[in-house]
């Protein structure tokens, strides 16, 4: 029985070299799902790959017991997948308010109502809804770029290292609302570098080792494997 | 009478500095913001933009031929002007066509920018050709209606100044089309949907991919405007001076020039570099020695022609703002892209 | 199999295409497109080893080849003592006054840290330096010109024989390009293509409007020949002889002496202009080999190769330290002074100086067709390229008018659109090279002779 956004058999990469050998990654609606693993262990190429941004050899990508894996990126967007990539994530040129209703573009209907719904849930962004997003702190564009995915009403949300160079106290705040956004019944799947935080919110855990599933389970199993904590996540 | 000395020293002033350069500055600056479009977007520097200019600006003329002969005319205005808006949709044709035939390959296969530039100099080449082959090499006027807003003699006359004041027709035709054009331009982009989607496309192209903004509407739509802004700048002057195509040719310094200095690819930086070159090329070159008699006491009056340069170098001025532009600021006064 | 042989089959093609043009028309109009084929072929090599090398964008071509005429004019002019005595000092003083302006303002904005006393400083000397001008550039250029305006009323030249200027001349223009990539090598790419064209629409403005330095739009004609006269040939016994016994034949035909005598001296007159263009031909395909080997020697160096893993990953070739910018001055320079050596060569074939006739379609884009369409990277590609597209823009004009007159061969003969059309279609020869270039561009991006992938 596959979740409601699941990936199997994945392999494949970039110019002829397979990255991803055999992966898979599922998430329900309402869940977590959190994928971690040594640097090169082809977390964000897994992401990209249950987006179409990569061609694979083989495997399947299945949106709602639907196979999607023929379909363009900018189709699957259309089918309620969001993505916020890790860099260059939003429209830095473009203001607060106009980054959100980029989000939006494949929408006809009226878009104020998600636009107050992420103002709530960034009340931040209400703020500066004027201002350049490239002038925002790191956190802000953070929040930026997921309200931008989230602006087509996704049922899948797809963050890649979401909290890359942004401080502990934002990390936290930033994973809070990634919780209350799980808990309006979005599927979300995280690659993360911050293992033990990431995991610690998770329904569900990756951990990922050459392109392979090496280890995966419940969040919290993971968190208390002793080969996943000694290998992983410094002890 | 000396008095006035002042007051004829600025109308002197106002007649063969300020208000030529506010009207070649519109056009340059008309000129640029097409340029820097399809830098924006496209990510290019297109060379064909002179010799889009020449083309819209003939199909305006031949326009306006064919009006005349059918016995439309603008009364006071130019008969060009009623020809503008069907040569905006023959050369934004044209623009789409020469998309569709040329520029679309390249973007498919993600070529560097500096292949575009090559692509854009054999587009320049067949514009080049296609306009002399249609209308010929030769300088032509084709201006009708009313020439004078003000002359310089009915101005003298009613002041009772020395100096007179000459405002050509074209000149506020320039500046009021000028300004309609940018308001449009800027209205579009920063306040409408697919605006909007330009810009965001020119600022992040994978995010707007991943946004669903459609890269082939985006395109389409920016080679339409590059098509009219190209037509109306192209028109402007001509209408304010006359139509060579070898002239439009060289009009790509100083709107290149206008486009670097504002910041490439970006949109108010063309307008502000377009009345930068223009400012510089009409101060620079004129001789101010009329200017000073009237402002100096009768020693101190200059024996030469007070000329900074000579007006045969007016590109030479583009060139050295534009150098200069490069050392001290390269991303140009508003900041443009940098690649 | 076909790659080894397509630069032979290039060239054997256009060996028979100048052949045709021999046999058809006439072996004087054949050398005289063989003549400017060389040159073009060494200002292609010039373009191609900034462009084919080092991914530069150089769009001043014209201007490079316009100093190159200029210096033949410097270099074999004789020189107007007249007008040196009258205003040299003037001149030179006012030359002396803006290099050592130049010089101040590099000083001052290499030196001095704080802003606002270095613009201060720069302006006072911009300002000196116009007040100089005023006072010594002014009137030393009307006396120049006063000078018996109608043949001179300009300084002259140093009067050395003009085949010396061809080496001058990629001095002068290696300088110039110098001054210009320190400007914009090392910022984006397309602000030396900006750059270089607004460089040589002036230094066409400036050649046409010093008449001090060039006799302006009034051309300087009449220049030194490094080649004998036809005139002189003609009355030479050697020569004579030479095309007497060469068509010994034909002579003998004739019965009656008088004819002989005709036939020998019209002979005598097609013969001397053969003779003095296979004289130029000859020179110019010395130069062109010397530059050729010099180039190819260049390609295969460490320093060839270096330039080359720039321009294929430039991001790769800085990690490692390689300092791009200089490399690509070297190149700039160096290929802009072969631009250079060919305008002087070129000044030099047509024995005078038209500062009017550099057009930027003509000297610069049709010499970047040459390059792209021989082959970008390759040496031999860009001679033949050279060849190839200098002999379709000469014979793309009479092909084009061949074309409308039979297209329109159903039109009355005197009909208004038939009439158009035959007078525009000299302009279609443009069109004809933009689609050269769009169609080698798509489908033969790598040209007719494409460059060699060294394996690795």
């Amino acid at each position: 029985m596959n979740k409601y956004f699941s990936s199997s058999n994945m392999t494949g990469g970039y110019g002829g070299v397979d990255i991803l050998n055999d992966c898979g990654i599922e998430v329900n609606q309402g869940e977590i799902s959190v994928v971690v693993g040594p640097n090169g262990a082809g977390k964000s190429t897994a992401m990209k790959a249950m987006l179409g941004m990569i061609t694979l050899k083989s495997g399947d990508v299945i949106l709602n017991g639907k196979d999607i894996s023929g379909l363009t990126p900018e189709d699957r967007v259309a089918q309620g997948i969001a993505f916020v990539p890790q860099t260059m994530n939003i429209f830095s040129e473009l203001t607060v308010k106009e980054n959100l209703e980029m989000g939006a573009f494949l929408r006809n209907d009226n878009i104020n109502k998600t636009i107050e719904d992420i103002y709530k849930l960034f009340p931040i962004l209400k703020d500066k809804k004027n201002q350049l997003a490239g002038e925002l702190s790191g956190g802000q564009r953070q929040q930026v770029a997921v309200g931008r995915a989230l602006m087509t009403k996704p049922s899948v949300l797809m963050l890649d290292e979401p909290t890359a160079g942004v401080s502990p106290i934002v990390m936290d705040e930033l994973f809070d609302r990634i919780i209350e956004i799980k808990n309006t019944g979005v599927a979300i799947i995280i690659v993360e570098q911050n293992a033990k935080q990431a995991l610690s919110i998770a329904d569900f855990g990756y951990v990922l080792v050459g392109g392979k599933n090496k280890f995966t389970g419940k969040g919290s199993e993971l968190l208390n494997n002793p080969e996943v904590r000694k290998a992983f996540l410094g002890g | 009478m000396e008095n006035f000395d002042i007051l004829n020293a600025l109308i002197l002033l106002a007649n063969f500095v300020i208000v030529p350069a506010i009207s070649y500055g519109s056009q340059l600056a008309i000129a640029a913001l097409g340029i820097t479009i399809v830098y924006a977007v496209l990510r290019f520097s297109n060379f064909a933009h002179g010799d889009l200019m020449s083309f819209g600006t003939m199909t305006a003329i031949l326009f306006t031929w064919l009006f005349q002969n059918l016995g439309i005319t603008g009364g006071v205005l130019p008969t060009a002007l009623i020809a503008l808006p069907f040569a905006i949709i023959v050369t934004a044709l044209l623009c789409l066509l020469i998309d569709k035939s040329v520029y679309r390959f390249y973007r498919k296969q993600k070529s560097h920018a500096v292949v575009f530039m090559i692509v854009s100099v054999g587009v320049m080449f067949i514009l080049n050709a296609t306009v002399r082959f249609i209308i010929g090499p030769n300088d032509r006027t084709f201006f009708d209606g009313e020439k004078f807003l003000i002359r310089a003699l009915d101005f003298k006359a009613s002041t009772g100044l020395e100096e007179g004041l000459t405002i050509k027709s074209t000149q506020l035709i320039t500046v009021i089309v000028a300004i309609i054009t940018m308001l449009l331009l800027f209205y579009f982009l920063q306040k409408t949907k697919m605006g909007k989607a330009m810009r965001a496309y020119s600022n992040n192209e994978d995010l707007a991919l991943l946004s669903g903004i459609n890269p082939d509407r985006v395109v389409m739509i920016t080679w339409i405007i590059v098509g009219a802004l190209g037509t109306i700048a192209g028109v402007l002057y001509g209408l304010d001076k006359s139509f060579k195509p070898f002239t439009y040719f060289q009009l790509l310094l100083p709107m290149f020039a206008a486009a670097i200095v504002g910041g490439i690819g970006n949109p108010i930086g063309a307008v502000v570099g377009g009345y930068i070159i223009a400012f510089s090329e009409i101060m620079l070159t004129y001789a101010y020695k009329k200017f000073f008699i009237y402002l100096l006491p009768e020693h101190l009056e200059p024996s030469g022609l007070m000329q900074f340069l000579s007006t045969d170098y007016k590109f030479a001025i583009s060139f050295i703002i534009l150098v200069i532009v490069l050392i001290i600021r390269p991303t140009g006064v508003f900041r443009g892209k940098t690649i | 199999m076909i790659e080894k042989y397509r630069a032979p089959l290039a060239f054997l093609v256009m060996a028979l295409l100048l052949a045709i043009v021999g046999f058809g028309q006439s072996w004087s109009v054949a050398l005289g497109i063989i003549n400017l084929c060389i040159i073009s072929a060494i200002m292609a090599l010039g373009v191609n080893l900034q462009w084919g090398y080092a991914g530069l964008f150089n769009a001043g071509v014209m201007g490079f080849t316009a100093l190159g005429g200029l210096t033949a004019v410097l270099i074999s002019h004789q020189p107007i003592y007249e007008a040196w005595s009258g205003a040299g000092s003037g001149i030179l003083l006012s030359g002396f006054i803006l290099i050592s302006a130049g010089f101040g303002i590099y000083f001052v904005h290499k030196k001095i840290e704080k802003i606002i006393l270095k613009r201060t400083l720069i302006i006072f000397i911009i300002g000196i330096t116009l007040i100089g001008l005023n006072i010594f550039y002014g009137p030393s250029v009307s006396i120049i010109e006063s000078i018996n305006p109608a043949k001179t009323g300009f300084l002259g030249g140093l009067g050395l024989p003009i085949i010396v200027s061809w080496l001058v001349a990629a001095f002068v223009a290696g300088f110039v390009a110098w001054i210009i990539g320190k400007i914009t090598l090392g910022l984006r790419s397309d602000y030396l293509a900006i750059a270089t064209l607004g460089i040589s629409e002036i230094v066409i403005a400036i050649l046409k409007h010093e008449d001090w330095l060039s006799r302006g739009v009034r051309n300087v004609t009449g220049l030194d020949r490094p080649v004998p006269y036809e005139i002189e040939l003609q009355k030479t016994t050697w020569f004579i002889d030479l095309i007497a016994s060469i068509n010994t034949s034909k002579l003998q035909a004739a019965q009656i002496l008088s004819d002989r005598q005709d036939i020998l001296n019209k002979l005598v007159i097609d013969g001397s202009s053969i003779f003095v263009k296979l004289c130029y031909a000859g020179l110019f395909i010395l130069v062109l080999l010397i530059i050729y080997f010099l180039s190819h020697l260049a390609l295969q160096s460490p320093w060839g190769r270096m330039l080359r893993a720039i321009r294929d990953n430039e991001d790769a070739a800085s990690a490692m330290g390689k300092n791009i910018v200089a490399k690509h001055l070297q190149v700039f320079v160096i290929g802009s002074a072969i631009i250079g050596i060919a305008g002087a060569m070129l000044t030099t074939l047509d024995g005078q100086f038209t500062p009017g006739s550099y057009q930027p379609l003509r000297f610069t884009f049709i010499i970047w067709v040459m390059v792209i369409v021989g082959g970008s990277g390759n040496n031999l590609g860009s001679i033949f390229g050279g060849f190839f597209i200098w002999f379709m823009w000469i014979e793309a004009e009479p092909l084009s008018i061949a074309f409308i007159s039979l297209l329109t061969n159903g039109l009355d003969y005197n009909s208004p659109l038939r009439m158009h059309l035959i007078a525009s279609a000299p302009h279609l020869r443009l069109f004809i090279m933009g689609s050269i270039l769009l169609l080698a561009l798509r489908f033969m991006p790598r040209g007719v002779i494409p460059e060699k992938v060294s394996k690795e």
